[in-house]
């Protein structure tokens, strides 16, 4: 990226310097990439069925991660934030994983059989139930739907992260108001279209289960993830010095507030979705809570509710805690990760319906390895080529002003 | 110029928020305890300008938020599972997932209405519900536009001539002077307040009443009167025989009664067995319902002699061998199902358990009436251990 004068001299005031990332993180990335990649493969030979069902958590792990990041930058716009400026380029850097989601699908589609209960003729031939369904739950329908959602979400990331790169050369207004446009049309569209991806691959998964307000809990987990992964770059980056020296702990608060509300948030959903089919107790409702009841599955359940609310809840409740960058690490690496075990929580136990028996695998945790190294290796490679700070945005300025 | 009023402090306005800053900062710096800033909305950095410690508000927010969910939590332990267990929708007596909603919310209304309480009572100084800031100039000024900061007169460092050479050397404006009001009489019945009380009281009802009973009380609103479901003693329109009230399923039995299977059948030859031990309880049992349902026909001690002086054939003696002689499940059929057709069924009067309990109770009438020897001793031996031993 050429770098004009009043480019260097906007970074200078900024407080930023470009510098490279340390080597030994793209390695790192590389390396957790390559190692996962192998294993997956091992265990899609060790046994295709079951690693049909741990690539499903691994992707919606990656989708949760992506997404979040994407929709992070879209509320900024929206909403004309001023203290997430020096954040919206690592936010933008780690929803780069959107395009991928599409190439990633593949191995999904070709595992269909083996993930829906309803890909089975028989079952859907003897059942009035599922002959309604398949209207909707077709396969042709089916990929459609799904890729035409990922090209949405490819097309808005393409819009969005381009109109805002190419500010940092022409220092152009006009892009911001691009952008707060194409954000408030996101947003709605991405909380129709998360619910509808929620309803395919996870909802579906469980016969006969259905719940509205499904598409919202994983939009709860999504946009979680989301701040808990530019929470733990934006620290890191800050404390390092790879971004402006200007950051103050004033900053940092409110991404500690983000964690905490989508904290709560979740906890909201995900209580008035149990609450409601245990007290309804209808057997095609409960049934998907019986399956993460039954054997070790109960004592999963058990900690998610402590790992996935109580512990964040708790932590990130005082005022200091959210300005403190060692409290703030620790939080969103305990989050990125609870947020892989909700992912596996969602799909593993729903292995059942369709015959398959759950017991504990290591290979099931070659995805997420993967899913890990390639947000690291995107990260790393793209960072070289673009600032790790929106310099060219009107908003930096005043937010240099920002304070509690 | 004071007119005798009490001074409580000296005022000043600025224009700008960074202004303020500026103020809060200089007169904390120049020694100032008593003073405070007013802002038509929160000033970012206000609390650092200040050098305001945290607010001990939280803690009542805390206590009172966890006293609201404990004490919710054990209101409806007590009143749904201790007090008056009641099964709803087939859910435990205490379901925890059903009680977090009502838990939550109280928990936020206990720790809200007590923090407000609270605000008010630190900021009012309760029981005055007014501050001498209210109705000022300066306040009328800093709800609006203007930012303010007032120095009270309580300050150990008080000098009215140095703040306000302060205040005007920050280039405060309007500086003014703000007294306590006066503390006047307040009379809570004045007649016309009184009136005026009974006409907004007359108009509430009235409107309630005519809403609620006239302009509301129509079909789809007439509080539930009328329902689509079944009145006991009325005529049904849905079932064929027309009786609102329905007779359980065939077959259906009642929890934990066991039915019996010669219901009716007097001459079998297969009897039960009697399930119940003659404890003290059941033979205590079995007394009371052998002296209320046996004794008017078979005798106070089943000896035959009847209570009831000829109007009714008098029930044979118990003591006989061939009574004594019966297995326990051939008395419990005759109970059941009743003798000759002079003893009547004692079903209905009787459950299960109280006959076996009658039955075991006729076993220790007999054994008194032909006791064994060893009986003797024993009897004797209990009388040792009580200590009045008679011949």
């Amino acid at each position: 990226m050429p770098q004009t004068e009043s480019n260097i001299r906007l970074a200078e005031n900024a407080g930023y310097i470009k510098k490279e990332l340390p080597k030994s993180l793209s390695t790192w990335g590389y390396i957790l990439l390559i190692v996962g990649i192998a294993l997956s493969i091992v265990s899609y030979k060790l046994d295709p069925a079951r690693a049909s069902f741990g690539y499903l958590a691994g992707y919606i792990f990656l989708l949760c991660i992506g997404i979040g990041a994407l929709f992070l930058v879209s509320m900024e716009y929206a909403a004309g934030a001023v203290w997430s400026v020096p954040f919206r380029r690592v936010s933008e850097l780690f929803a780069s994983s959107v395009p991928f989601l599409l190439i990633l699908l593949i191995p999904l589609f070709l595992s269909m059989k083996n993930l829906f209960v309803w890909m089975n003729p028989e079952v859907v031939a003897h059942d009035k139930v599922w002959q309604t369904r398949m209207n909707y739950l077709n396969v042709p329908f089916f990929i459609i739907r799904d890729v035409v959602i990922i090209l949405i979400w490819w097309l808005f990331y393409h819009l969005i992260i381009r109109n805002s790169r190419k500010q940092d050369l022409s220092l152009d207004q006009n892009l911001t108001t691009t952008n707060i446009k194409l954000s408030v049309a996101f947003i709605p569209v991405f909380g129709f279209t998360i619910s509808l991806f929620s309803f395919d691959w996870l909802m579906s998964m469980v016969p006969k289960w259905y719940s509205t307000i499904f598409g919202v809990y994983i939009f709860a987990d999504a946009a979680w993830v989301g701040f808990a992964v530019v929470t733990l770059a934006s620290v890191l980056l800050t404390e390092k010095g790879y971004l402006s020296t200007k950051i103050k702990k004033d900053h940092y608060y409110s991404l500690g507030t983000w964690m905490f509300a989508f904290t709560v948030f979740w906890a909201y959903i995900a209580f008035a979705q149990y609450m409601l089919q245990w007290y309804g107790n209808l057997p095609d409702e409960i049934i998907y809570y019986v399956h993460r009841w039954v054997g070790g599955w109960k004592y999963v359940s058990l900690f998610l509710v402590i790992a996935h609310f109580i512990v964040p809840f708790i932590i990130l409740i005082p005022r200091s805690s959210k300005t403190n960058p060692k409290i703030l690490i620790f939080a969103s690496i305990w989050i990125i990760a609870t947020q892989y075990l909700d992912s596996y929580w969602l799909v593993m136990p729903s292995m059942v319906n369709n015959g398959f028996t759950y017991s504990f695998r290591f290979t099931d945790f070659a995805f997420p390895i993967a899913a890990v190294g390639l947000i690291i290796v995107l990260f790393t490679t793209l960072a070289k080529k673009h600032n790790l700070l929106p310099i060219g945005d009107p908003k930096l300025k005043r937010s240099w002003d920002f304070h509690l | 110029m004071n007119d005798g009023k009490k001074l409580f402090g000296v005022a000043a306005l600025f224009d700008t928020p960074d202004e303020i800053l500026k103020a809060a900062k200089t007169v904390n710096n120049a020694g100032y305890k008593n003073y405070d800033v007013n802002t038509p909305y929160p000033i970012h950095g206000i609390d650092k300008a200040m050098k305001l410690k945290s607010s001990k508000l939280g803690y009542v927010t805390l206590f009172f938020g966890f006293f609201g969910a404990s004490f919710i939590l054990f209101f409806m332990w007590w009143t749904l599972a201790v007090n008056y267990p009641l099964v709803i929708g087939g859910k435990p007596y205490f379901p925890l997932p059903a009680f977090v909603p009502i838990t939550f919310e109280f928990t936020v209304l206990n720790a809200v209405l007590s923090t407000f309480i609270a605000m008010i009572a630190v900021v009012f100084n309760l029981p005055f519900n007014s501050h001498p800031l209210h109705d000022s100039n300066y306040m009328r000024n800093v709800t609006s536009d203007k930012y303010g900061v007032v120095i009270e007169s309580e300050d150990p460092q008080f000098d009215e001539n140095k703040v306000n050479e302060l205040l005007r050397s920050l280039g405060g404006k309007n500086i003014e002077r703000i007294f306590y009001p006066e503390q006047k009489e307040f009379k809570v019945f004045q007649p016309r307040f009184v009136v005026f009380l009974i006409i907004i009281a007359i108009i509430t009802s009235v409107s309630t009443y005519v809403t609620l009973n006239k302009l509301m009380y129509l079909p789809p609103f007439s509080f539930m009167e009328h329902q689509n479901k079944g009145i006991a003693q009325y005529e049904s329109t849905f079932f064929y025989d027309k009786r609102e009230m329905r007779e359980p399923v065939k077959g259906t039995i009642a929890r934990g009664f066991i039915p019996y299977a010669f219901t009716g059948v007097t001459d079998t030859n297969e009897f039960y067995s009697n399930p119940l031990l003659p404890t003290q309880k059941v033979l205590k049992l079995g007394q009371e319902k052998f002296l209320t349902y046996c004794s008017p026909c078979h005798g106070n001690y089943g000896e035959g002699k009847s209570r009831l002086r000829g109007f009714f054939p008098p029930g044979p003696t118990l003591h006989s061998a061939r009574v004594i002689g019966f297995s326990d499940g051939k008395i419990y059929n005759i109970i059941t199902n009743g003798q000759n057709g002079i003893m009547p069924s004692y079903a209905y009067q009787t459950t299960r358990d109280e006959r076996w309990a009658i039955i075991n109770y006729i076993r220790v009438l007999q054994r008194a009436q032909n006791p064994k020897p060893s009986d003797f001793s024993a009897i004797s031996e209990i009388n040792k251990e009580s200590g009045n031993a008679s011949n």
